[in-house]
């Protein structure tokens, strides 16, 4: 190997070295810069000020009886509350999926405004990702009912 | 009676195995051909066993035998049979099944053809082959087996998943993915063949080339049809959300793309052969990976992964495969090291190297997100999830960057030199490039991505399309050909060559999809009474009446929309929602009508019993059909660059020089 063709080969190294170094660099910002967090109403409550304005996920039980939805508008807003009763009013400008009902367990993505209500803008029914057939006892309709997540797990 | 056969065929499946890896490997190491004989022989044998398992179980499921596990649990009477026997897939233990049928399959084919010639390569290649068999088989009377004895025995059963009973690319997707996966597998064991034979020239790559091309192939289908089936089902008009299922397809497909480039390198030019070894193995662990991610559970819940045991076994396999492969490669880095050397910066091997580069770094990212929740959960019990916008904000530039690399590679010669011709050649696309940037801000294109993106696809377009106008005309002025002949004769003489840019313009096709339809979509939601309108994206769309029908296994609720493109009648599109029996949350079906310059997609959201109204989204997004376009034509790419060269035209079997470098 000329001494020529090694330091080409050396440039070359150390360009990626450099380049690789940059987008680790480039990677860490990113994804802390873009981590969402799933929490529930008690926790982001527990921030206070700190839970404003972070994109984040959160879940929790619709309250019975708090669900207004305009369905001329496309404008939901519901409370959504934990296994603590703790709740957070949430706002949303999408049609909810038609198996939404007050008392399930749904997952929304979105941010606290100052205002202390959550802008969501996206909303989930919670449902396990694996399927499975009801157990004994357990009736489909009524179990979108009584579906609440459980985040301690 | 039929859960028994399948069983025992599994089992024996299993023995043949094990039997045959050591055969294998006596054989190579001790010389003994009868024993060699015996190794391939079981290679043969577990693919018939294996038919035999599989067999079993679409029998057992089509008669609605409910004493099979499996059956009970993903079968029912009321299943259309097209979705009854493509359940064989739709969960766990049955894709393992089927999987391994797919690696008993390939194992048998790339024996056959060229076990007998390689010698101890042929033989380790063997014993890898059925080693990772044996890992499967294992999985089936294990952890992830599909028949076991249901007692007493069910009447009726829950049937599959309704997300994938709801559409006919249920039947495309999983399949073209396990073929796709699978078939890495094939490239993966003659790379450990010939680092544990030490015949460590080209030999595995040229005799697994096509395997390779053909694996790719199917992956890339899968994730289109994976794509189309999300936009066609899922509701949301999109067909790309990051998610850690689709992520888990994508990154082998990554890594075997960068390895089909490198690998040229190699061939050409005798330089990056450690490089080509770790690719093909990483594409192998990302198959395994994937396999993990999707089907152990561990994606719901870290904990729900730990509880079951075949998220461990997948763990130690994993393990053991990379102990396995980076205790050879570094055994043997030495001798792989000794190779040619880069002359030209300006040079086809660089623009290959940058390929590299840049689909290393797209891998990372797209790992590094895929599995930073987990461990996040695992090591610090938070639950947290990784925004797209972190893949996009990452994935965007490398993918531009790559698009630019498109478009550069096929203008610059092997060694380099050249330089005049260089410029000439560049012009073109140049020109391309610059009159589209300066179109996109006459028409305001919103961001500095997009319109780098739409003008390297122009680049690389012109580039590629390029390269076939000089081909051809060289072709029709030394032989007087017609243009079809020219092109004809031209791609069959070099398929490899011009497959490849065929599938380059199809890439350049799905990105201009991908940029166009993400930047310029529309969306609304809305209430509609019967008769009353809603304009979007310059459609105009009326609710006509919500119908009702039930069906064997669901029942489907239908809202009649008319779509107007100003006062002309484009007919009737019904976005349904299908509710299947036992279960609580609708499917959707939506309603999209789509042509080239743009999609009109219709989503049912919610509805007033009585019928009276309807809540849609009306989506309208431009230019989504050419992302499946473009997938058809990388994939006919792929065919065309698979194909056995034809001696008659080449002249050098696969090392021909670039043959028409007019």
């Amino acid at each position: 190997m000329t001494n020529r063709k090694r330091g080409r080969r050396l440039g070359l190294v150390a360009a990626a070295v450099i380049v690789l170094s940059g987008f680790a660099y480039l990677l860490q910002g990113g994804i802390s810069n873009n981590l969402v967090f799933f929490r529930t109403p008690g926790e982001l409550l527990a921030m206070g000020q700190e839970g404003v304005g972070d994109a984040m996920r959160l879940g929790g039980q619709v309250v019975p009886g708090s669900v207004k939805w305009d369905a001329q508008k496309i404008d939901l807003r519901f409370r959504l509350q934990d296994e603590d009763g703790k709740s957070i009013e949430v706002h949303g400008t999408k049609a909810p999926p038609q198996m939404f009902v007050e008392g399930i367990g749904v997952v929304v993505e979105g941010r606290l405004t100052s205002a202390g209500v959550f802008e969501a803008d996206n909303l989930m029914v919670k449902h396990s990702n694996e399927y499975r057939p009801p157990a004994d006892g357990e009736h489909p309709k009524d179990l979108s009912k009584t579906l609440v997540i459980d985040q301690s797990k | 009676m039929i859960r028994i056969t399948g069983i025992t065929a599994v089992s024996i499946a299993l023995l043949v195995a094990i039997w045959g890896v050591i055969a294998a490997v006596l054989a190579a190491t001790r010389r003994m051909p009868r024993l060699a004989e015996s190794a391939r022989s079981a290679v043969f044998a577990t693919f018939a066993l294996m038919t035999i398992a599989n067999l079993s179980m679409i029998y057992g499921l089509i008669t609605h035998d409910f004493s099979i596990g499996y059956v009970a649990q993903v079968g029912s009477r009321s299943t259309p049979l097209l979705f009854t026997v493509i359940s064989l897939w739709s969960a766990l233990e049955g894709s393992i099944l089927f999987w391994g049928w797919i690696l008993s399959a390939y194992s048998a084919v790339a024996i056959w053809v060229h076990g007998r010639r390689l010698g101890s390569l042929g033989l380790y290649a063997n014993a890898v082959l059925l080693g990772i068999g044996a890992f499967f088989y294992l999985l089936l009377i294990g952890p992830a087996n599909p028949f076991g004895l249901v007692s007493p025995t069910p009447i009726d059963g829950p049937g599959p998943n309704p997300l994938l009973q709801n559409h006919y690319l249920m039947a495309v997707h999983p399949p073209l993915l396990y073929l796709g996966y699978v078939g890495m597998s094939v490239p993966f064991a003659f790379a450990m063949g010939a680092l544990l034979s030490g015949r460590l020239d080209d030999t595995w790559l040229r005799v697994t080339r096509r395997w390779t091309m053909v694996s790719w192939v199917f992956l890339s289908m899968a994730i289109i049809a994976g794509m189309w089936w999300s936009y066609d089902v899922l509701g949301w008009g999109g067909y790309w959300a990051w998610d850690p299922v689709e992520n888990a397809s994508f990154m082998p497909w990554l890594t075997a793309t960068a390895f089909l480039h490198s690998s040229m390198v190699q061939e050409r030019r005798n330089m990056l052969r450690f490089w080509n070894q770790s690719l093909i193995t990483a594409t192998f662990l990302l198959t395994i990976l994937g396999t993990f991610l999707t089907r152990s559970g561990v994606l719901s819940s870290v904990h729900a992964f730990t509880e079951g045991t075949i998220g461990l076994f997948f763990l130690g396999f994993i393990a053991l495969v990379l102990v396995f492969s980076l205790v050879l490669l570094t055994g043997r880095s030495t001798d792989l090291r000794r190779a040619g050397s880069l002359d030209d910066p300006l040079s086809r091997e660089t623009v290959f190297l940058g390929n590299n580069l840049l689909f290393t770094a797209f891998t990372f990212t797209v790992l590094l997100g895929t599995l930073f929740p987990l461990v996040a959960e695992a090591l610090r019990g938070v639950k947290v999830s990784v925004g797209a916008p972190f893949f996009n904000r990452m994935t965007v530039p490398l993918c531009v960057s790559l698009l630019f690399l498109v478009g550069v590679g096929p203008a610059l010669p092997w060694r380099g030199g050249h330089r005049d011709q260089l410029k000439r050649s560049i012009m073109p696309p140049l020109a391309a490039l610059l009159l589209i940037v300066a179109l996109c801000f006459v028409i305001r294109v919103p961001s500095g991505w997009a319109i780098a993106a739409f003008g390297f696809a122009g680049f690389a377009t012109v580039t590629n399309l390029q390269e076939y106008s000089r081909g051809v005309l060289a072709r029709r002025r030394a032989h007087g050909e017609s243009l079809p002949q020219a092109l004809y004769r031209l791609m069959m003489a070099n398929n490899r060559r011009y497959g490849g840019y065929l599938a380059h313009l199809g890439a350049v096709m799905v990105a201009v999809g991908i940029t166009a339809s993400s930047t310029y979509r529309t969306e609304r939601q809305v209430t509609l009474n019967q008769g009353q309108s809603v304009e979007v994206g310059g459609y105009r769309v009326r609710f006509d009446e919500l119908t009702g029908v039930q069906e064997s296994n669901r029942y489907v609720i239908g809202a009649h929309l008319t779509a107007f493109d100003g006062t002309r009648d484009l007919g009737q599109l019904d976005p349904r929602l299908n509710f299947y029996n036992g279960r609580s949350d609708p499917v959707t079906t939506p309603s999209v009508r789509s042509r080239p310059a743009n999609d009109l997609y219709l989503n049912l959201l919610a509805y007033e019993q009585d019928g009276s109204s309807a809540t849609v989204s009306v989506i309208v997004e431009p230019l989504v059909f050419w992302i499946w376009v473009g997938g058809l034509v990388v994939a006919l790419g792929g065919v065309i660059a698979a194909l056995p060269p034809r001696r008659r035209l080449a002249p050098r079997r696969s090392r021909q020089p670039a043959a028409v470098e007019a």
